[in-house]
Formats: C-alpha cells, structure tokens, sequence
C-alpha cells in the first residue's frame, strides 16, 4: 500500500484495535509506576477517533487524518498522553502537510516532528523512563532506513522494531518525568507504559503500510 | 464583574479540587474572575483540554489571564489549549509554575485588587518561595516604632485586638489596603502587599505589628494600616 490517506486511515484503525487488545496490559504497566489510567485514556480517545474516520472525503490526505487523530486525542484522552500524542500528530500532519503520497523521507519527517512535538511539550529527553526512550530510537532507525534506500513501508518497520526495543530498555531506568518520577528507584524494573504504547502506535504505523491493517 | 481584571483558571486532576479552590479564594477574593477547570469531560479524574480552553475564555476580560496547574499532565493540556488560542489572546495568558492552592489564593486576592497581569503573576509566584515562616508572636515583645521626621519614612506599633489575628481574611484586607499606596511598607519584616508573606507571620491576638513605609504617601498608608489593624476588621 502506498502511504495515503487511506493509509492513515488504517493507521489510526490500526491503533485503535492494537490500544483496546493491550489495553489491560498498559492500565497494569501505569498502576505499577504512575496512576493507572494510560490504557483507559488511550482507549477512549483512540476510540473517539473511529466513527470520525468514517466521515473523510476520499481524497483526504495523510495530514488531514493525522490532524483529525490529533485535535481528537486532545480533547478526549484526559491523561498526559492526550496532549503528547496529540502534540506528535499534529506536528507530524504540518511536517507532511500536502502530501497525498508519503515517500521514505517524508515517514522520516513524520516521525522526527512527532518525537520533537512530544519532547516540546513533555521536555523529556531520552533516558528520563518516557515514550521519548521509543521515540528516538525508532525515528533515529527510520532515518537509517531510509538512507539505506528502504522502502516507506521498510523505514516503518524499522521504526517500530527499535521502538518496541526503546520501550524495552526503560525497565531498568529511574523516571526523571512524569508521575513515576515521584518513586525514585521503586520504578526500576517497570517499563515505561508510554514507551510501551508507542511501540504499538508504531507497529500499528507499519502493519497498516503493510497492508496487514485492521480493516 | 470589574472590568479589565485579571481573570484566573485553576487546572486539576480533580473537580473538587479545582471548585474547592474558588470557594476558598472566593473568601478573599469575592469579585475576582475565576474558573475551575478540574476534571475530565465526564467528570472523571484527569484533565479536560475542552474545559481549560473554556475556562480561560470565561475569564479573559482582555487584562490577562493566569492558569494554575496541579500535576504534570495538567500543565500540558494547558499548554495545548494556549497553542490553539489566537495569537492575540495567548499573549495575555500565562501559566504560573506555583503550589496550586497558595498560589490561586495568593494570586486571587492580587486580581481582587485590580493588579496587572504581571503582578498576579509575581503573587502565585510568590506561593512557591521557601521563605521560612515568621513567627511575629514569638518577637513581637518588642514594642514602639521609632518615628523618622522625614515625609518618606513613618513608622508605627499596633497591638492586634481581633480574635484570630492576621489570618485569613484580615490579612487579605491588609494587604488590599496597602496595595492601594505606592510606599514600600514592610510588616515585622515583610512586604506588607504579600499576602502570603503576611500570613507567613503567623500574627496572633496579642501581638504588636510593626508597620514601616518608605514612600510619598508613606504617612497615609501607616495612618490608615494602624487604623484598620485598630479597628479589629470588623471582628471585636
């Protein structure tokens, strides 16, 4: 599948039915280090996102879904992760603004705006036990991929495998933002749940591009 | 509702929290613009971009607006909601790093007294300093301003006679009154125009208040602080 509109489409589908299957697993990650509601939130603003979806002109682009996703986890999600992920989607819609066909640079684009739209607002930087720890990694595999010559679908890939290894490696790390900075060293040993739901977000990116979307 | 006053938003997890903080500033500050913006659009725990967004459009007479955050996530559905204001209006809207409850009390009674938008900023501020309390009751034996001649220096003692002494109330009716002059007055060592500061004193009945101003209408501003504090604020 080229990366259009109706990819984003699937995108956020994707999203949608990747958040409500690990959503016990993302409410038990937070209850462990922060207060318990990430899944739930995710959950209900992913699921707002749905019926809306169904709404879009055929020839809406990429960024039109994108920003739809983001104006739409803002007001609905209610936690932390409503105003970050909606930050990253709605900096990655202007960084592929017009664009009806996303090439290798432009999933690069995409993904570089989200992770630096999460990072303005959450200021977290890699190392601090957030989704910035999945974040950057998968955008920094996503550019090598794409110098390699890959394929849009290939850099998503890419994306989503160091993703699911950033969130990974979050286990053994102290938070220095967000509610689980609160623990101190009790944190150790617990993956970050924004870490975790990233890499989800972005296997959902790369399963639809795969054309292994949720229909 | 006074024209051109600052207007101010309190931002929580919890609804309860942010109307409890209006009823609490509501004492001190009864005509000051506020809007709670405490909870999830379906009254749950959490934070509402659709309320914050609202809340600041309830209060924004074109003076300014403050927000107070609790929790981190608070603070960035407030910064979310200023990124989708006109560029015109987010000028005048500020979110104040401050304790939520000090801070909206603090700068509540700032915007009852018509401050700007940078002086309500200073006086949530002014909730997150460390100064350590004061205990004027423990010092106050010390009794008899020296009166300097000069028109720019008056000085005066006044024994507290209501009840409960600069709590509350009293002290944001204090501080109201010395907004009013432009003397720098200091209270047993502090700012007599924070409210905090003046209740960091921790003055009770009994107590000997030592007022020093420093400005044109320094004589004005002791004459009519002694007044009040002798008065009792309405509570003998």
């Amino acid at each position: 599948m080229g990366l259009n509109g109706a990819w984003a489409i699937a995108w956020m589908r994707g999203s949608a039915a990747v958040v409500a299957e690990h959503r016990v697993e993302l409410i038990t990650l937070d209850r462990d280090i922060g207060d318990g509601d990430h899944g739930e939130n995710l959950d209900r603003g992913f699921s707002a996102i749905l019926p809306k979806l169904d709404e879009q002109p055929a020839d809406a682009t990429p960024a039109d879904i994108l920003k739809l996703a983001a104006t739409t986890l803002i007001s609905t999600v209610g936690g932390a992760s409503g105003p970050l992920y909606g930050t990253a989607l709605l900096k990655a819609s202007i960084a592929v603004a017009g664009q009806e066909d996303l090439d290798a640079d432009a999933v690069v684009a995409l993904l570089t705006a989200a992770r630096d739209g999460i990072v303005l607002r959450g200021k977290a930087e890699v190392g601090d036990k957030t989704m910035v720890d999945a974040w950057t990694p998968a955008v920094d595999a996503a550019s090598a991929a794409a110098a390699a010559g890959e394929s849009p679908a290939r850099v998503l890939a890419a994306a989503a495998d160091a993703a699911w290894g950033g969130a990974a490696a979050t286990e053994p790390l102290v938070a220095r933002k967000g509610r689980a900075s609160y623990l101190g060293e009790r944190a150790i040993g617990h993956r970050d749940p924004g870490a975790q739901s990233t890499s989800y977000l972005l296997q959902a990116a790369a399963a639809a591009a795969a054309g292994e979307g949720a229909a | 509702m006074s024209g051109g006053a600052v207007g101010l938003v309190f931002v929580s997890h919890s609804a309860l929290i942010a109307e409890g903080l209006i009823a609490l500033a509501r004492q001190m500050a009864p005509d000051a613009a506020l809007a709670a913006a405490g909870g999830t659009d379906e009254g749950g725990i959490g934070t509402s971009f659709e309320l914050v967004s609202a809340g600041i459009a309830a209060v924004d007479s074109g003076a300014g607006v403050v927000v107070l955050c609790d929790l981190g996530s608070a603070i960035l559905t407030a910064e979310t909601a200023l990124d989708f204001l006109d560029d015109d209006v987010r000028g005048r809207v500020r979110i104040v790093d401050a304790p939520l409850v000090e801070g909206g009390v603090a700068a509540a009674v700032a915007a009852q007294t018509g401050a700007s938008l940078d002086e309500v900023v200073d006086a949530a501020r002014s909730a997150a300093g460390g100064d350590p309390a004061q205990h004027g009751a423990d010092e106050a034996t010390r009794a008899g301003g020296s009166d300097d001649p000069t028109a720019s220096h008056a000085a005066a003692s006044v024994t507290l006679r209501n009840k409960d002494g600069l709590h509350a109330r009293p002290a944001a009716e204090f501080v109201k009154l010395a907004s009013t002059f432009a003397a720098k007055v200091v209270v047993n060592g502090k700012d007599a125009k924070s409210l905090l500061g003046i209740m960091s004193l921790g003055l009770v009945k009994g107590a000997v208040v030592e007022l020093q101003a420093d400005g044109p209408d320094a004589e004005d501003a002791i004459g009519a602080l002694a007044s009040l504090i002798e008065s009792g604020f309405g509570e003998v």
